[in-house]
């Protein structure tokens, strides 16, 4: 059963005046709106949805990383509500997917939002709520970049620990050392006859 | 260095960890339990040198298992008629090459020396140390050109070239199709049977109401030089 | 807590090649002679970035990949991910589409645990024996699927708005002929088993967690169930059409690798009757919404979050559409990368062999983990 989330977002004002969230509309068929938290307060929301008797969102089902290089394009896919802060350049999401086992509720969605792709992309880590976030939460950090501040173990799990870059971001290039590829063509055969004069043949 | 036992998420609902382990099942002497695994296993065994449904190893390649008729393997272009390279029904329109999953799917449309597309591949190769038979060109494709082929000894000792199929290679009539997925040929061949028959018919009609207007504007002309 | 000298414990790299690792998963134990003192788990070697690649290629394209996830049962992937487009652009599906969904769905169910308790037994070192008699199980339904859909397990037999192609002929005869001869298999299985004093030895009280602290770590499926845990998705929010069957969930009371392992016997139970239930009421008409659309699928733009009860635990799939044919966003919600988190607290003041069979009855498919 979809949670009723403009009655969620009036008791989370309610109950945390001091936290800065907007409920954001789903153009699409789907009907799953969603609450935008800042990060400064994400953890007092998860706290307060976990602990609430009556709400009881215990099961954290889904962390998912999305990088948002052009904030004209998240103003279509998730239209912010009047009152919502204006992203400056692009900026790295995280949505949170939540149940409630007992209630037979979900799911509530909940974003939060870094302010850029380049140093400030601190999103504080809810491990300390919900422990299924401690492998997701690092596997955002590896592919998207996020760092998610108090996170106990916070590295790399799905590439090798001396990797760089982070693969699942929109500009990420891949490197083109491609092992000898059987029907190179146009591109990927010019990009291969520059390895095979480069490298000796053995 | 010293090391201490995961001090980490102490918070009640995430410290998933007894105090101290409980103890294991207590062992008892192995029993009955143990004599009816063993008796399922000797049952096993004993059938296994009589019963026909237990002997299932196939004498390769002697024989040959029977494989179901919708088995789908690597993908192939259908012609009509007896000439490949001209009855390939292929107009090169590239929905394969972009709907392809792994992308092992190379087409080069050819065009006559004025640039003017001539509706039929230059190349079409298909790396099927690429391709995951998963059919989706098959199914995408709106001309009945690109069918799943079944055929799966495909050995070679050259691993590059010899994987590496064009559209010589890939070439095969509708009779081989209508062989290999009979249900599938029989409707492909009515479609296109009614969609001929529907264009014929649209084209009678079309040149039935020329002559039919050119009869009208004949005979009117006619009136009108009599009138005059 | 005891302060353990690094110097003065064993340092056990389990894997990445083992063949108790269920795939190429690695495990770094320190052990204090035969006790587990740490244990981190090292995944990533079968990560193939099926999210990125799903975003440079159509919504159709992206249904094989799926079949790669889980290989062990690719139609429940399929279908999960065919729900979550069709929520995502509001598609409907047929009712006879729903039945083959849930026939082929619990007849993956099948094929899963089976193999399950064959991989099971082989961990604990009877080595092939009740793996054989699964997999002869398994291979009857491997023909049928190569006969509905083309391919023994890469299925890609799921279309948004139902499937790609109808039942041939005879073959829910077949089924229906598979799922009275099963129970033989069943019974014979749970003679091996479920008295085994081996067996019992071994995988009593070992691997339990309390409630709570399953729930709060994401754990979902079988092994939830094992511990009392009443959540099934196909009861809490039914999806397709199983709010038209009579099954039952089977519920465990410690939650240790015994109760997860009859916990799985007894579902193959209740998927016989589902699959029973709908061979018989199967009904005529199209396999596929009539306006489906093959080629140029554009959903509209919006996002869309769908999960199934697959046989590992909760598959979800998280999209993000801006409109065009290929995902912004593609996610999934792998149910065995979730269900590791919590291996190293079960893990903890046991010995190095019970940490193999807590692996087993997490029951893990690498390709899911790592994607």
């Amino acid at each position: 059963m979809t949670p009723d989330l403009p009655a969620i977002f009036t008791r989370l004002r309610a109950e945390l005046p001091a936290a800065t969230l907007a409920h954001l509309r789903n153009p699409g068929p789907s009907g799953q709106d969603s609450l935008l938290v800042a990060p400064a307060c994400l953890v007092a929301v998860c706290q307060f949805l976990h602990d609430s008797a009556d709400l009881d969102f215990d099961l954290l089902s889904n962390v998912t990383g999305v990088d948002w290089p052009d904030p004209a394009l998240t103003d279509a896919v998730a239209l912010p509500a009047e009152g919502s802060a204006a992203a400056v350049g692009g900026f790295l999401e995280v949505v949170y997917h939540l149940y409630s086992t007992s209630r037979r509720v979900g799911p509530l969605v909940l974003r939060a939002r870094s302010v850029d792709r380049a140093e400030q992309v601190h999103i504080p880590s809810v491990v300390a709520v919900y422990r299924s976030a401690e492998y997701q939460e690092r596997e955002i950090f590896d592919l998207f970049g996020v760092k998610f501040t108090g996170h106990p173990d916070l590295r790399r799990i799905l590439m090798w620990d001396e990797f760089l870059d982070h693969p699942m971001r929109k500009d990420y290039l891949a490197p083109d050392d491609y092992q000898y590829e059987p029907t190179p063509h146009d591109a990927v055969l010019e990009k291969a006859k520059q390895h095979y004069t480069a490298t000796s043949e053995s | 260095m010293s090391l201490v036992l995961n001090k980490s998420m102490e918070h009640p609902a995430t410290s998933s960890r007894a105090a101290t382990p409980p103890p294991a099942a207590a062992w008892t002497l192995p029993g009955i339990g143990l004599l009816k695994g063993l008796a399922v296993t000797a049952t096993n065994m004993i059938q296994s040198y009589y019963r026909k449904d237990r002997m299932t190893t196939v004498q390769y390649p002697e024989e040959r298992a029977t494989i179901s008729p919708n088995f789908r393997n690597f993908p192939f272009l259908a012609y009509d008629g007896a000439d490949a390279m001209a009855g390939l029904r292929c107009t090169a329109c590239l929905i394969c090459e972009n709907e392809c999953p792994p992308k092992c799917i190379y087409i080069v449309l050819d065009r006559d020396e004025n640039g003017k597309s001539l509706k039929r591949p230059k190349v079409f190769d298909i790396d099927v140390s690429v391709c995951m038979n998963c059919g989706i060109c098959a199914e995408v494709c709106p001309f009945d050109s690109i069918y799943m082929d079944g055929e799966y000894e495909l050995s070679t000792t050259d691993r590059f070239e010899g994987l590496l199929f064009n559209k010589q290679r890939l070439a095969r009539s509708t009779d081989y199709h209508a062989q290999l997925r009979p249900l599938e040929a029989a409707e492909v061949a009515a479609r296109r049977k009614a969609d001929e028959d529907k264009k014929l018919a649209a084209q009678a009609a079309k040149e039935a109401k020329a002559k039919a207007d050119k009869a009208a504007k004949e005979q009117a002309a006619a009136q009108e030089s009599e009138l005059s | 807590m005891p302060e353990l000298d690094e110097d003065q414990l064993l340092h056990v790299s389990l894997g990445p090649q083992h063949p108790s690792t269920h795939g190429v998963f690695r495990m770094n134990v320190l052990l204090d002679g035969e006790t587990v003192v740490s244990l981190k788990p090292v995944f990533g070697y079968l990560h193939r970035n099926h999210e990125k690649i799903a975003e440079g290629i159509t919504y159709l394209s992206s249904m094989p990949f799926t079949d790669r996830l889980d290989y062990i049962c690719p139609l429940t992937n399929n279908w999960a991910y065919a729900q979550a487009v069709e929520k995502l652009a509001g598609i409907e599906v047929p009712e006879r589409a729903e039945y083959i969904r849930v026939i082929t769905a619990e007849l993956t169910r099948l094929i899963n645990h089976s193999a399950f308790v064959g991989f099971f037994l082989g961990d604990m070192g009877a080595w092939g024996s009740a793996l054989m008699y699964a997999f002869r199980e398994r291979e009857k339904i491997l023909d049928l699927f190569e006969d509905l859909t083309g391919a023994r397990m890469m299925s890609n037999y799921m279309r948004f708005g139902g499937c790609r192609n109808d039942l041939p002929d005879g073959w829910a005869a077949k089924a229906s002929v598979l799922v009275n001869e099963f129970p033989r298999f069943l019974d014979e299985l749970e003679n091996l088993v479920t008295g085994n004093e081996i067996l019992i030895a071994r995988t009593q009280n070992i691997g339990a967690l309390p409630k709570e602290a399953l729930i709060n770590g994401g754990i979902t499926g079988p092994m939830l169930r094992a511990a009392g845990v009443a959540y099934d998705i196909r009861k809490v929010e039914p999806y397709g059409i199983y709010d038209r069957f009579k099954f039952r969930i089977p519920l465990g009371t410690t939650g240790d690798c015994y109760d997860r392992l009859m916990i799985r016997l007894l579902e193959l139970r209740e998927s016989l009757a589902i699959l029973r239930q709908a061979l018989d009421q199967l009904p005529e008409g199209a396999y596929i919404h009539p306006k489906a659309k093959i080629r140029n699928f554009k959903p509209p733009v919006g996002e869309a979050y769908a999960r199934i009860e697959s046989p590992k635990g909760e598959l979800g799939f998280y999209l993000i559409s801006d409109g065009s044919a290929k995902p912004f966003r593609y996610r999934i919600r792998p149910p065995s990368f979730i269900n590791l988190t919590l291996l190293e607290d079960m893990c903890l003041g046991l010995d190095l062999a019970d940490v193999v069979l807590i692996l087993g009855s997490i029951d893990i498919v690498l390709g899911e983990v790592d994607r």
